[in-house]
């Protein structure tokens, strides 16, 4: 009964990329999301979908930024806590979180966010370099920056993002 | 790749490793013509197949070889070296084909120098044959062969009958082959074959018409199968695998919504899918013999290249495993026996001056045991030296002299799974460069068996592995630990145990470390939350709780969890690769209602249990087993008093129960007095001085035998104890064997065989008139006369005919006096020939080798087991088991009852 948000990016609709490419030479698309209070922005080419996290079962001895494991139409997918990754405090407003579904290597994981956002088309030209003082542990998994009216958005590296390494602590 | 060539390729690799095994079969009965018919018409067929896909190196290798096997048919005599020749080229053929493979093409290269060889050989074994004075039997066919070194061996094959119109003789076939062969050979192999489509239609009818051709044959076996690749196979059983899981929802959902119109179509549902399931595990099994096949060879290429004499048994080559496991155990397999034949087996002359014969053998055994596969490799050379594994252990700091001290023989030779751990002095070839041993086991883990050896200095070692049938389907038990559920496989579940405070099971602590006393044995108990670090300390009760009692290898520990639910077929899914380094899991899996749990490894939680416990513990129970064996034969005695003052005892194993009857229920008629027990009159039987009571309970022995039951009345029960039985008065009272000290008492042990006639005059004429026709025969064996006096009167209870000896020697005389015995039953521990080598000798007995053997000892311990079984018993029973020992006859009387 995992209730699924419909604002389902769609990865594989290559009219619409198409249509969109041609304007531009390069854009790239962004699933947008609040992550304790700062936008950042997934490549929608990395995005599968969007869910609501159900049944999620912790896992033991994992490294703190792991959410736990969750059944998702028969696979069982990885939850990432960005909060943790992304060395944020745990959010204290109690709202359900979101999950991003991301694919690496043939495993399924969960990106939590705590809100989903619209999709932007941005051009490659106006993303910035990461802030020399941007916080360590976001300028990991950060890919550059755009301005955005009133806001910057913050490209998250999905590759970088999973590059989670067992803490032998847990062990 | 051209999908002629694929399949010549697989099917090939199949026949060669069958040419393989044949071969070495053959060197040992080289009279044997019909492995010769096989071996030959593999490499025909082989060589047949090359020349029409255009392989003209594999083609001349392929037929050199076969001339020479040629000639074994001919009647050459058949030697080492022309069988190693000839296996040598089959390993070039092999590299050959490990090259078409890759490139789909022959690669460079000349076999000039197998093929003079080959040739050389043939000429020597004519040279062989015209020497000696044997007349040739088919003079024609060996003119025939030697000319036709370019032209290739023409055997002459004759058939039972005249030929019917239109059929081709076999020899006219075999020309046509090879002359398709040569005409293919001459283009180079790079340019594709043009003609193979034709050539191979050609031969197809040829074969077709020939019904009594080798084609045809093959053609026949062929049909029955088809062949799938391994990726269609998966993937069926990754859909079967959802299929389960979505059954299980669905039978989740059906739990909780009591009364729906579901219920019946799901059961089908769930049977079909069981039986799915079922179908499609089958397709990916296959029988272990699959793994074991390259082992004869290997084992004869370093009989040659170690000089030893091994002969290699294999038993239960059919038995099946899951595909994927069969190729993990592969590696380590191979690896084993080679240990076995390097460093297990000695020399000729060592295995001589020892008093062994002088070959050695390598058994290896696989058969099924409640959802496992038991394997076992075992030798019976010099056995592991426990010194020179001290001196390793030690030398890599491993251990400390100290500990070493404390260790028993069975820790140390655990040290041979160490990383980097190799006794052998000299790194040879073979084995020694101490990659081994841990490799295997690290290879078994991986699959969630376990390894075990045993080895018995002078007689042998055995390696044991245990491994699950199957990996992707495991039934597990759901338990709840910390406010999360677990699954822990049920495979490696003994037994459940519910501890409270103030029963019989408690959880007791040593300083902090929790135990449970169970049956006399303190297990080490590990809290699953704790473990696992989701202890919220609250609901934490220290002396009650769920424990699930879990074996690993030889360790058993509880797992103590907060609830126990139920079990459930789950499938394992592995784990994420971010949380596979969590040696605590294997796995994960998707239960009935959705979740996801995580499966426990009992490995894993073994490892956490610390060494220094587990090694105590079994320190522990090994010692036990010592003391046991040190005070010879502890035996059960149940201690009463009936008549005078004076104790009386009995073995306890010849006491069916113990009763205690009021006495209102005791009826007096026909002069004795009986009791309606369990639906039938029970006699009881008065022992001299005993009364039956008139008020109150009497306690009874009921002694039950085949449907009837008698009572023997006594006194009182005073006490079970454990005690060695040593009979130092005989005695002179009818019913009374004689006088031991019990407890510091002199205490009589009764005779039951004198009582029980009293019940039933017929107790015994019963049994021995009635199956006159089958009685089988016994020989039983014993120095003591305690024990043949107690066994006997059992054994004819059961219907046995009986002839008792006091030692091996007389047993013998006995076997070879020409009076025919179905079943051998003797002690282990006599004087002058011991029950191990009484066994030996029967089974070097020509006319008594296949007699069954059971070992009759109070000493059963795996390791007597071990060395039983390798003398050749077919069963070990405790002296005092005597339903166990009924058991063990009938079992090994049966088949011959069923033939009378």
């Amino acid at each position: 009964m995992t209730q699924e948000a419909n604002m389902t990016a769609k990865t594989s609709t290559p009219a619409a990329r198409q249509g969109l490419g041609n304007n531009h030479d390069s854009v790239a698309e962004y699933v947008t999301a609040m992550i304790g209070g700062q936008l950042f922005g997934l490549p929608i080419s990395r995005v599968q979908d969007v869910f609501m996290p159900e049944r999620l079962t912790r896992v033991p001895l994992s490294p703190s930024e792991i959410a736990g494991v969750l059944n998702l139409r028969g696979r069982i997918v990885t939850v990432i806590d960005m909060r943790a990754r992304l060395g944020l405090p745990r959010s204290e407003d109690g709202k359900p979180p979101m999950a991003v579904g991301v694919d690496l290597r043939g495993e399924s994981y969960g990106l939590l966010i705590d809100q989903i956002g619209e999709v932007l088309t941005l051009p490659d030209d106006s993303r910035e370099e990461n802030p020399v003082n941007l916080d360590p542990r976001m300028a990991k998994l950060a890919g550059g920056v755009h301005r955005l009216d009133g806001q910057l958005m913050v490209v998250l590296d999905v590759d970088r993002v999973l590059e989670i390494v067992p803490t032998q602590l847990a062990a | 790749m051209d999908d002629l060539l694929r399949e010549f390729l697989t099917e090939t690799s199949e026949s060669l490793d069958t040419v393989d095994n044949q071969l070495v079969r053959f060197e040992q009965e080289p009279n044997n013509a019909k492995i010769l018919d096989n071996i030959f018409r593999l490499v025909h067929t082989i060589k047949g197949t090359c020349g029409f896909l255009g392989l003209p190196r594999l083609e001349a290798l392929a037929h050199a070889g076969e001339t020479l096997m040629g000639k074994f048919r001919d009647g050459m005599p058949v030697t080492g070296e022309a069988v190693s020749l000839i296996l040598a080229s089959i390993d070039r053929i092999k590299e050959i084909l490990a090259g078409l493979e890759a490139t789909q093409a022959e690669p460079e290269g000349a076999d000039q120098d197998l093929i003079v060889k080959l040739h050389e050989m043939v000429e020597q074994g004519m040279a062989v044959m015209s020497g000696s004075a044997e007349p040739i039997l088919s003079a024609p066919a060996a003119s025939a062969s030697s000319a036709g070194s370019t032209q290739g061996a023409l055997v002459v094959q004759t058939l039972e009958r005249a030929l019917r119109p239109g059929e081709v003789s076999l020899d006219e076939l075999e020309r046509a082959f090879q002359e398709t062969a040569i005409e293919v050979a001459p283009p180079p192999a790079a340019a594709a074959p043009p003609a193979p489509p034709k050539k191979e239609t050609k031969g197809e009818t040829k074969a077709a018409k020939k019904p009594d051709g080798d084609m045809a044959e093959g053609d026949k076996v062929a049909n029955q199968s088809i062949r799938v690749n391994v990726d269609t196979l998966e993937h069926l059983m990754t859909m079967v695998s959802e299929l389960v899981l979505t059954r299980n929802q669905l039978l989740e959902i059906s739990r909780r919504n009591e009364d729906t119109e579901f219920k019946v179509p799901l059961q089908r549902l769930s049977n079909v899918t069981a039986e799915l399931q079922e179908g499609v595990m089958k397709t990916r099994m296959q029988p272990i013999g699959n793994a074991w096949q390259k082992l004869p060879r290997i084992v004869r290429d370093l009989s040659g290249e170690l000089r030893k004499q091994i002969e290699l048994e294999m038993h239960g080559a059919d038995t099946e495993l899951d595909r994927q496991v069969l190729d993990l155990i592969k590696d380590p397999l191979t690896h084993m026996v080679r240990n076995s034949a390097d460093h297990g087996l000695e020399t000729p002359a060592e295995r001589a001056a020892a008093g062994k014969p002088e070959q050695g053998t390598i058994r290896l055994s696989a058969y099924h045991e409640g959802g496992h596969i038991i394997i076992c490799i075992a030798d019976n050379g010099r056995g592991l030296n426990t010194e020179r594994i001290k001196a390793k252990a030690l030398q890599n700091g491993l251990v400390t002299e100290a500990e070493l001290e404390k260790m028993t023989e069975a820790q140390i030779h655990k040290f041979i799974f160490a990383p980097g751990f190799s006794t052998a002095a000299t790194v040879t070839s073979v084995s020694g460069r101490g990659v081994g041993m841990d490799v295997v086991r690290t290879n078994i883990d991986q699959i969630g068996g376990t390894i075990d050896i045993k080895s018995v200095a002078g007689e042998g070692s055995s390696v044991t592995v245990k491994i699950p049938l199957t990996l992707a389907i495991v039934s597990a038990l759901i338990v709840e630990a910390g406010g999360d559920r677990f699954a822990i496989p049920q495979l490696s579940v003994v037994e459940l145990v519910r501890a409270r405070a103030n029963s019989e099971h408690r959880i007791e602590r040593i300083k902090d470390t929790a135990v449970l006393r169970l049956r006399n044995k303190l297990l080490p108990l590990m809290h699953l939350k704790k473990l696992l670090k989701i202890d919220n300390g609250s609901s934490s009760d220290p002396e009650n709780g769920f424990i699930v009692v879990t074996q690993v290898g030889s360790q058993t520990f509880g797992i103590v969890v907060d609830g126990v639910f139920h079990t459930e077929e789950i499938v394992v899914k592995p784990m994420s690769t971010k949380l596979r380094h969590i040696d605590m899991f294997s796995g994960n899996t998707i239960l009935g209602d959705g979740a996801v749990i995580m499966i426990i490894d009992p490995n894993g939680i073994a490892k956490a249990l610390g060494t220094s416990v587990a090694s105590s513990h079994e320190i522990s129970e090994e010692n036990a087993a010592s003391r046991a064996s040190a005070a010879e034969q502890l035996t059960s005695l149940l201690v009463f008093r009936a008549g005078a003052s004076q104790p009386k005892a009995v073995p306890l194993g010849l006491v069916t129960r113990l009763e205690e009857i009021a006495t209102d229920k005791i009826e007096f008629s026909n002069g004795r007095h009986m009791v309606q027990y369990r639906e039938q009159l029970m006699p009881l039987v008065q022992m001299a001085g005993v009364n039956v009571q008139t008020s109150g309970v009497q306690p009874i022995l009921v002694f039950a035998d085949d449907g009837r039951s008698m009572g023997l009345v006594v006194d009182e029960i005073i006490d079970i104890v454990e005690e060695k039985l040593h009979i130092e008065v005989a005695g002179q009272e009818a019913g009374i064997l004689g006088s031991a000290v019990i407890k510091g008492h002199a205490t009589e042990v009764i005779d039951v065989g004198h009582f029980l006639p009293m019940a039933f005059a017929d107790w015994f004429a019963r049994k021995e008139m009635r199956p006159s026709m089958t009685a089988q025969s016994v020989l039983l064996v014993d120095d003591s006369a305690f024990f043949r006096n107690m066994l006997a009167p059992v054994l004819k209870a059961a219907g046995y005919q009986v002839r008792v000896a006091p030692n091996a020697q007389e047993g013998l005389a006995a076997l070879r006096s020409g009076q025919s015995f179905d079943v051998v039953l003797t002690d282990i521990e006599m004087p002058d020939m011991n029950g191990f080598e009484f066994a030996e000798t029967i089974r070097a007995d020509q006319h008594l080798s296949s007699m069954p053997i059971i070992a009759l000892s109070s000493m059963v311990s795996p390791a007597a087991i071990e060395r039983g079984r390798l003398a050749g018993f077919h069963d070990y029973v405790a002296k005092f088991d005597r339903p166990g020992l009924i058991a063990a006859l009938k079992e090994q009387t049966a088949e011959l009852s069923k033939a009378a």
